[in-house]
């Protein structure tokens, strides 16, 4: 009955049940969409988690060619790191970020803005020159890679965070809301129902009580009746009756002179 | 005649640097090398050689490049002895040696923010100050690629390098004349490849090209003007041996295919790229060929030129296996150039 789940504390009217009613409905067609927005955010959930695999992995080859490429470096030219220092006056390789809308999750992605810089590209000039282009190139791939993957990763930590809360949210609403409105129309309903019928019952005692009354009455009257009808004979006051508004041109009145 | 009389102040010398030479590595050590399994086991290898335990109070692990400066700083041990017992003339022949170390060393101390008092102290507390005085004032070092700077010295001293050598005359002339003559050659194509797509013009380059060398002069303008690999191909065209170097297809490939990956990560320019890394490895190796053909010999300088550029090359190829090593890249590990 009405009382077994947890319902909202609400005085039973049909007001209340239709208000209830339609906030019942908002939280299923809210249950929907969220379940459709975390199965999308599941999705792309996945897609990203295959693709950070694939990019670790491939950060793990890049890396040790690009730490082997400065090993070629230095075996070529020696240490060029005071010559590259020296040199580096603006960055040639940017990262920037921009946003990009999953489902209503704003995700950060990381873009890779290479400025083609000159900077240093006369760094082993007398020998090994093309080794530290070849470096460089390397490892302008691995930073590629590192922010291809941490862009990912970012991507990866948010939507984990929003799908449980989203998750949890549908979860509320199938387990918790959904329920306590359904409890709430079953008990205004059987509150209701159960008013019908105390004022059917209350109307069909009404009703008895004033049957009975009617046929005492009735009885009463008839009982007297028979009574008048021993002790005074009924067209009596009837003929009196009919004399008293009979016809005024049947009976002549001598006070009426004309 | 100066056979006669050269070993009354370089017999000592040449002997200990001979002797040094014999403790270079040879090719069984180096395969025992590159047969390690990790860094320890190459510290435990190098024990059994003429490095001694000059690893031995380094905690582990062991960086390559701890590997190298401590080789390095054992060649330098050597090559001080060797200085501290040297008489004219070969004590100026091998301060003259010191002199490109000395260019390397300055260009990281050139960019200081009192670039007028740096200059001067340039001038007057190295020996370097003639080729300073020559090629470079002080204005030039404000505004100046550090790297044309080091280059311009780098030609000066090469020349007067060569000047000296030619001075001593005899068996060190011939012998040095060939070396510095290669290194020159080397430095102008090296110059010439690498400063294609940059912003250093053609004036600049031709600049820079020493003035000595098999390639001096014609072949020198011709690189000048190179504009692609293939015009210096040309350019080297007229000397036989310079002719190998740039037969792709024919010669021996140095480095069993430079590693695939790379080549495909880069694409087209890895292809490039790998084209010239080869030609370098190339050099290296008529470098080795030169310096161990200057033992052959005797009664002359060259030897300790030499000595210590094949060192270097040794420090070098131990550095590369240390390397290979350290990284798991078994592949490339005999892609060193060994010395004996």
């Amino acid at each position: 009955m009405s009382g077994t789940g947890p319902r909202e504390n609400i005085f039973p009217t049909r007001m209340a049940l239709t208000n209830t009613k339609l906030r019942l409905k908002g939280a299923q067609t809210g249950y929907s969409l969220l379940a459709k927005k975390r199965d999308a955010l599941t999705t792309r959930f996945r897609a990203i988690l295959r693709r950070v695999d694939e990019a670790k992995r491939k950060m793990g080859r890049v890396m040790q060619l690009a730490s082997f490429s400065l090993a070629e470096v230095t075996y070529a030219t020696g240490d060029i790191s005071y010559l590259v220092q020296e040199q580096a006056k603006s960055a040639s390789f940017k990262v920037k970020a921009k946003q990009e809308n999953v489902s209503g999750v704003i995700l950060p992605a990381f873009e890779v803005d290479r400025v083609p810089g000159s900077d240093f590209n006369l760094t082993g000039l007398g020998r090994g020159g093309q080794q530290v282009l070849r470096s460089k190139e390397v490892y302008a791939k691995a930073v590629e890679t590192l922010v291809e993957l941490a862009s990912l990763q970012t991507a990866f930590m948010i939507l984990d965070e929003v799908i449980r809360a989203t998750n949890r949210r549908v979860n509320a609403i199938e387990h918790v809301i959904i329920p306590r409105l359904d409890n709430t129309i079953k008990y205004i309903i059987s509150e209701l129902d159960e008013m019908d019928r105390e004022e059917f019952f209350r109307l069909k005692k009404v009703q008895g009580k004033k049957k009975r009354d009617a046929e005492a009455a009735e009885a009463q009257r008839k009982a007297l009746a028979d009574a008048e009808d021993a002790s005074v004979p009924v067209p009596e006051p009837f003929f009196e009756e009919a004399s008293g508004g009979g016809d005024l041109l049947s009976s002549k009145d001598e006070d009426v002179i004309f | 005649m100066e056979a006669l009389l050269f070993n009354v102040s370089g017999g000592f010398l040449e002997g200990i640097v001979r002797g040094y030479k014999a403790g270079l590595l040879t090719q069984n050590q180096y395969s025992n090398l590159t047969q390690c399994e990790t860094i320890e086991d190459f510290r435990t290898q190098l024990s059994a050689t003429d490095y001694g335990n000059f690893l031995a109070n380094e905690p582990l692990p062991i960086s390559t490049s701890t590997i190298a400066d401590k080789a390095t700083q054992l060649l330098v041990d050597q090559f001080n002895f060797l200085r501290s017992n040297a008489v004219e003339p070969l004590s100026k022949f091998l301060e003259y040696m010191t002199y490109a170390y000395m260019i390397d060393n300055h260009a990281r101390t050139l960019r200081s923010p009192n670039v007028e008092e740096l200059y001067h102290t340039a001038l007057v507390e190295t020996p370097l100050a003639p080729y300073f005085r020559d090629s470079v004032s002080a204005a030039d070092l404000d505004d100046l690629n550090i790297e044309i700077i080091r280059n311009t010295l780098y030609k000066a001293y090469l020349e007067d390098f060569h000047a000296f050598c030619a001075a001593l005359g005899g068996p060190t002339a011939d012998v040095m004349h060939r070396i510095l003559s290669f290194e020159a050659d080397r430095r102008a194509i090296n110059i010439t490849i690498n400063s294609f797509g940059t912003q250093l013009t053609k004036e600049q380059r031709a600049k820079l090209f020493p003035t000595i060398g098999r390639l001096f002069p014609e072949g020198n303008n011709a690189l000048a003007r190179a504009d692609d690999v293939e015009q210096v191909r040309q350019a080297c065209e007229p000397i036989s041996e310079y002719r190998a170097f740039f037969d792709v297809s024919g010669a021996p490939r140095t480095n069993g295919g430079r590693s695939e990956s790379t080549a495909n990560l880069l694409g087209d320019l890895g292809d490039d790229l790998s084209a010239v890394a080869e030609l370098e490895d190339r050099f290296f190796l008529h470098e080795v060929h030169l310096n161990k053909l200057a033992f052959l010999q005797q009664f002359q300088y060259a030897v300790f030129y030499s000595y210590l550029k094949l060192k270097e090359q040794e420090i070098r190829s131990l550095t590369w296996i240390a390397e290979c090593i350290a990284q798991d890249a078994r592949d490339r590990i005999h892609d060193f150039i060994p010395t004996f």
